[in-house]
């Protein structure tokens, strides 16, 4: 009679046979989880923007339905814009008012944010008071607190002004651009901060030594040096605030006023009556322009740590 | 060369301490004159104080106490854009978004010199550096070396009254810095501007300074020429920081007038002069003795001893042989001694092996005795 009882050396033989075929088998369980899990991710995410910038080329105004390549919806914006008379050009019009809207609030807010953004920054980096770690983290605020609950406070936060200053004045000022931008500029004043603090934070304190040095009083040395090293950390601030106040719905929802709809505002009340093929045209320029300006300051972010240090 | 240019009273330098709530002393109550037209070398190793000095000098930092005064004004409260000296960084610290023109110029312009002598001024300097041709260059498209030139031209283009440089030879490499000590000493004694040079390497103190203040733990502790600094070093630290020294624990036996005789161990007893400073009788001492200074000569085959001279008798341990110079590791009963010899000739290399018995030798008044 032959033994079936195993060998010490027959057992350990098993036991690397047996481990090396789990391992096998985690391989693919995770082969499944690395690569299907992301695609599914990267699916949902951009497929409804390919979709949207698709649709935005289809001949019929359909939305439902691709019947062929077109320009059309782009043609009848641009139309708009130069207010010649396609059977469309009221609510192009209308679109592109808001468009015009979104660009002014954009601007003024971002100008505003880069100024009192950047003195944050230095203040923050060259500041000797308490509490500095404190206000650095308050400045992720936006980030951190959720658009309603900011867009609430400031509504809140103006009628409280407005009813003083009614009580006051016997005038009662009403929400518009003001608001809108003071709201703009509230958020925006970190994002700013945030990139010229980081910026600022890679950048060699002796430059400044240096001006003083050569004979720079605190202005000049700031004039001459400190601002025109941050220039590219200011810009690739701005791009970012320009961006975030471009496509601002939320907050701008809460603040805005008669006449004051921006591109986003104006967006949404289209899609509440109907779906417009201009809608997915002028979702794909906003798309284009905020990629363009993102781009624009991660390349400015990014050819700024090259010459800081 | 009397006038004093920069005088240093009592500076003391505090910095909040990293841990708790303490203060280190970088500086710690030092005095010493600059004169006029003094190449002046602060030598140590880091975290000595020197640079925190030099930068007290230019006013990025202010003393704890003390004074600092400059061509007789003392400097309290002053800032560094009013001050009238000029720094040459360690790391140059050109403004990298302006060309090497407008970087010298920088200096002229915040003194409201005219745009056209400016322009001219800044040209005449960088010819002075030797860097005619990379005006409307950037700085970072310039090597390490032409930027330190840079970096000379905007400090020296302000005719300042002091110059100060910070370890300005230190991202070089060993060639380019010895081209620069050779320039740098030239252009000085050409500008006879007053240079305040802060370095941790002796080889660029001991060959451009006129006189070197040698500092340790935030203390000064001993100003004087190069050569006085090498030959009669007051400190143990002094003579092991600059040069190579052996040092050789001994006891005093008696004395004889200026002189004493020490003994290295039972059998070994040398004569040597005795320091000013008071000494008391059987008291431990060192023997500092440089490798350069001592002759190696075989036990058997040396020449009578001349006078002046001391001599004890050891034995060879490790013989190196390195081109220029060979080294030798004598054995002197407990005392381990090394040994210098240049290579004269190619046959001396080899007159002297290992575990051979040997004479050392050195004339009495290269040995100095250090009080322990």
């Amino acid at each position: 009679m032959v033994s079936q009882i195993a060998t010490p050396l027959e057992v350990r033989q098993q036991q690397i046979v047996d481990r090396a075929r789990r391992t096998r088998q985690l391989h693919r369980v995770g082969k499944v989880g690395l690569i299907v899990a992301p695609l599914a991710g990267y699916f949902f995410l951009w497929a409804p923007i390919v979709l949207l910038v698709a649709f935005s080329f289809n001949a019929s105004s359909s939305l439902a339905t691709w019947s062929g390549f077109s320009f059309q919806w782009y043609q009848t914006i641009f139309d708009g814009a130069i207010g010649s008379g396609s059977p469309n050009s009221f609510s192009s019009r209308l679109m592109l008012n808001a468009l015009g809207n979104s660009v002014l609030v954009a601007l003024i807010a971002t100008l505003i944010s880069c100024v009192i953004g950047t003195l944050v920054a230095l203040s923050l980096a060259r500041g000797r008071y308490p509490g500095k770690r404190l206000l650095s983290g308050l400045l992720y605020a936006p980030i951190i607190i959720p658009d309603v609950t900011q867009g609430v406070s400031l509504a809140l936060f103006f009628k409280v002004v407005f009813d003083f200053i009614h009580m006051v004045s016997g005038e009662r000022p009403v929400t518009g651009f003001t608001t809108i931008i003071i709201g703009h500029v509230a958020f925006n004043i970190s994002y700013v901060a945030i990139v010229v603090g980081a910026r600022l934070a890679d950048m060699n304190p002796r430059y400044e030594e240096a001006a003083a040095d050569l004979g720079a009083g605190p202005w000049q040395a700031f004039r001459r040096v400190t601002l025109p090293l941050l220039m590219p950390g200011i810009i690739a601030g701005g791009l970012l605030a320009f961006t975030m106040s471009l496509d601002d719905f939320v907050i701008t929802f809460f603040l805005s006023g008669v006449g004051t709809t921006t591109l986003p505002l104006y967006v949404y009340s289209l899609l509440k009556v109907s779906v417009t093929p201009e809608i997915n045209a002028i979702s794909t320029v906003m798309l284009i322009a905020s990629t363009a300006f993102v781009g624009a300051s991660l390349w400015f972010q990014g050819n700024a740590t090259k010459t800081a240090a | 060369m009397s006038d004093v240019k920069v005088r240093l009273v009592n500076v003391v330098k505090e910095f909040p301490s990293q841990e708790k709530s303490g203060q280190t002393r970088a500086v710690d109550g030092i005095s010493f004159d600059i004169y006029d037209g003094e190449f002046f070398a602060m030598l140590g190793p880091s975290g000595c104080g020197k640079t925190t000095t030099l930068r007290m000098i230019a006013g990025f930092e202010q003393p704890t106490s003390g004074e600092i005064i400059l061509d007789g004004v003392p400097m309290q409260g002053v800032p560094a854009f009013q001050r009238p000296v000029n720094t040459v960084f360690q790391d140059y610290v050109l403004f990298p978004h302006m060309t090497v023109l407008q970087n010298v110029m920088f200096g002229l312009q915040m003194a409201k010199v005219p745009q056209a002598e400016a322009r001219r001024r800044a040209q005449d300097a960088l010819d002075l550096v030797r860097l005619p041709k990379v005006a409307e260059r950037k700085p970072r498209e310039l090597s390490g070396g032409q930027q330190q030139r840079v970096a000379l031209a905007r400090a020296l283009v302000n005719r300042p009254s002091v110059l100060l440089l910070d370890e300005p030879l230190g991202a070089l490499d060993l060639k380019l810095r010895r081209e620069m000590q050779v320039e740098l000493k030239a252009m000085q004694t050409e500008l006879g501007i007053t240079f305040v040079y802060v370095t941790h390497d002796q080889e660029e103190a001991l060959t451009m300074a006129d006189r070197i203040a040698v500092m340790a733990g935030g203390h000064v502790l001993q100003i004087g020429t190069p050569s006085a600094i090498y030959e009669t070093p007051n400190s143990r630290f002094v003579a092991d920081f600059i040069g190579e020294t052996n040092f050789l624990e001994a006891q005093l036996v008696r004395r004889q007038g200026a002189e004493g005789i020490v003994a290295l161990d039972d059998d070994t007893q040398v004569r040597v002069a005795l320091p000013e400073r008071g000494i008391s009788d059987d008291q431990l001492v060192t023997l500092a003795i440089r490798p350069e200074r001592l002759v190696i000569q075989p036990y058997n085959s040396a020449p009578p001893l001349p006078d002046g001279w001391e001599e004890v008798v050891g034995h060879v341990g490790q013989v190196q042989y390195i081109g220029t110079d060979m080294r030798y590791y004598v054995r002197i009963g407990g005392h381990h001694v090394r040994v210098r010899a240049q290579n004269a000739t190619a046959a001396t290399a080899h007159l002297i092996r290992e575990r051979e018995v040997v004479r050392l030798r050195w004339q009495r008044d290269n040995a100095r005795l250090l009080i322990q």
